[in-house]
């Protein structure tokens, strides 16, 4: 059964969910590959204000296709997100609750995931089309000039993601490959 | 002498770049299913299950199947008999792209340069292969391809020394190494001799074959059969989250190559394993 998280969103809602969960998101999220993630961090170095408040915010890491007409989005399947990895530890220890993509991270994602309490979903990578259905409004907030990589607030409903790495350390990628292969030796 | 007009070519791919990005084939939707019987870890069948029900959406033609729409690969099989007229070739290719990607609304993924990063904004200039052949016809293939799974790919110069063996670990330790990155279930292409570049264009052409055709040669499809299943008893499963089904096929092209050499490359494709075809 899939866990139901809303907004606001909180800490208090993602601390004690456990890699392998499933979980159905519904509120604002917002979207960046590297491109806006390099932009970001030059803002802060600067001092400058970010395009979305950073604490208790959650990343999407997608470059959807372009909306058709009538609808709100296009295709919105999640990125690779090791391409990220150089700017979520700085995120993360600004608040940033939870990063939605796909793929392995690094070490020091892991170790700033468990050090915030944060958390990584992965959302199904190459199923956009049905992720697209979740996606209720969207609107580019900055870096137009980036395109499909532009900053996106997006509003979702009911977003399928699976928790890969929790604040307890736990890793979903180690851990059912590990258990697939316990129950195959069977 | 047969005269062909490049703007057929052009109107030809600009559909075709729409067309496969909505629509797989059924070899592929052919090879989910069997594998989706043959998977036994829960989480596993359901990432394939939403699979399943992603293709069936995009088949209502609004949203592409994945948002990365690919670099557009189009293979020209051009006959020898045929005079092509009505301007260049290449502007006709990626203005079929252009058309494509604009008006089937699919992401514009280029950039122009690969370190000063700006996006060219119309998905061009596609990578184009050409070939000349016997006949007096245009074979078109669009193959849309992702750079989720294209990051994953390898190549290898090995020495002859290490034989099937050292190609067999080869390319399943690319699998091993690719984890979850590539969105598994993934496609496998696997170009065997030739030159450094050869062996790429092998590969990457080894992913327009039929996924249910077994290799031409019955010791390159043993190959094949026995890397798939290596690959899956890896563990890695749908999406990365533990299961049987980590490559639903592996396909291998070879070619001859020099007595000092035995080049591999590995080139890596996703379960959107897309590619359209038409001959004109």
């Amino acid at each position: 059964m899939a866990i139901r998280i809303s907004e606001p969103f909180t800490q208090d809602a993602f601390k004690d969910l456990r890699a392998g969960d499933s979980v159905l998101l519904t509120g604002t999220v917002y979207t960046a590959r590297d491109a806006a993630h390099k932009r970001i961090v030059e803002m802060l170095d600067r001092g400058e204000e970010t395009p979305f408040e950073i604490s208790n915010s959650i990343i999407y890491y997608v470059g959807p296709t372009p909306a058709k007409p009538g609808r709100p989005i296009g295709s919105a399947g999640p990125t690779t997100s090791y391409r990220m990895d150089a700017y979520a530890p700085r995120l993360l220890d600004l608040g940033q609750l939870a990063m939605i993509g796909k793929g392995q991270r690094s070490d020091e994602v892991m170790d700033a995931v468990v050090r915030n309490g944060a958390v990584y979903f992965a959302a199904i990578g190459g199923a956009a089309a049905l992720m697209a259905g979740c996606v209720k409004s969207a609107e580019v907030i900055a870096f137009d000039d980036l395109g499909a990589e532009a900053v996106r607030k997006l509003y979702v409903e009911d977003l399928p993601v699976t928790v890969v790495l929790d604040s307890a350390g736990g890793n979903l990628y180690k851990e059912g490959q590990q258990a697939y292969l316990e129950s195959a030796a069977k | 002498m047969r005269e062909i007009d490049v703007k057929i070519i052009e109107e030809k791919i600009a559909g075709m770049c729409i067309e496969a990005n909505h629509f797989l084939d059924d070899d592929l939707k052919d090879c989910m299913a069997s594998h989706l019987a043959a998977e036994t870890s829960p989480i596993a069948r359901e990432m394939l299950e939403s699979i399943q029900k992603n293709i069936e959406i995009a088949e209502e033609g609004v949203f592409p199947l994945c948002q990365d729409t690919g670099m557009a690969c189009v293979f020209l099989e051009v006959g020898q008999d045929v005079h092509l007229i009505g301007g260049s070739i290449e502007d006709a290719v990626n203005e079929g792209v252009r058309r494509g990607y604009g008006d089937g609304y699919l992401r514009k993924s280029i950039v122009r340069d690969p370190l000063d990063r700006v996006n060219t904004g119309d998905n061009t200039p596609a990578y184009i292969h050409y070939e000349i052949v016997p006949g007096d016809k245009v074979k078109i293939t669009v193959a849309p391809k992702g750079f989720g799974s294209e990051n994953m790919s390898r190549i290898k110069m090995f020495p002859p020394a290490a034989g099937a063996e050292g190609v067999k670990d080869f390319v399943v330790e690319t699998a091993s190494i690719a984890g979850a990155n590539p969105c598994p279930p993934i496609v496998v292409g696997v170009g065997i001799g030739g030159t450094f570049d050869k062996a790429a264009l092998m590969a990457k052409k080894a992913l327009l074959k039929p996924l249910n055709k077994p290799n031409e040669s019955e010791f390159y499809s043993e190959m094949e059969s026995e890397i798939l299943e290596r690959i899956n008893k890896l563990g890695i499963g749908p999406q990365g989250f533990g299961g049987r089904t980590t490559a639903l096929a592996v396909n291998i092209i070879t070619a001859p190559t020099h007595i000092a050499g035995l080049p591999v490359a590995v080139n890596v494709n996703c379960h959107v394993s897309r590619h359209k075809t038409a001959v004109i």
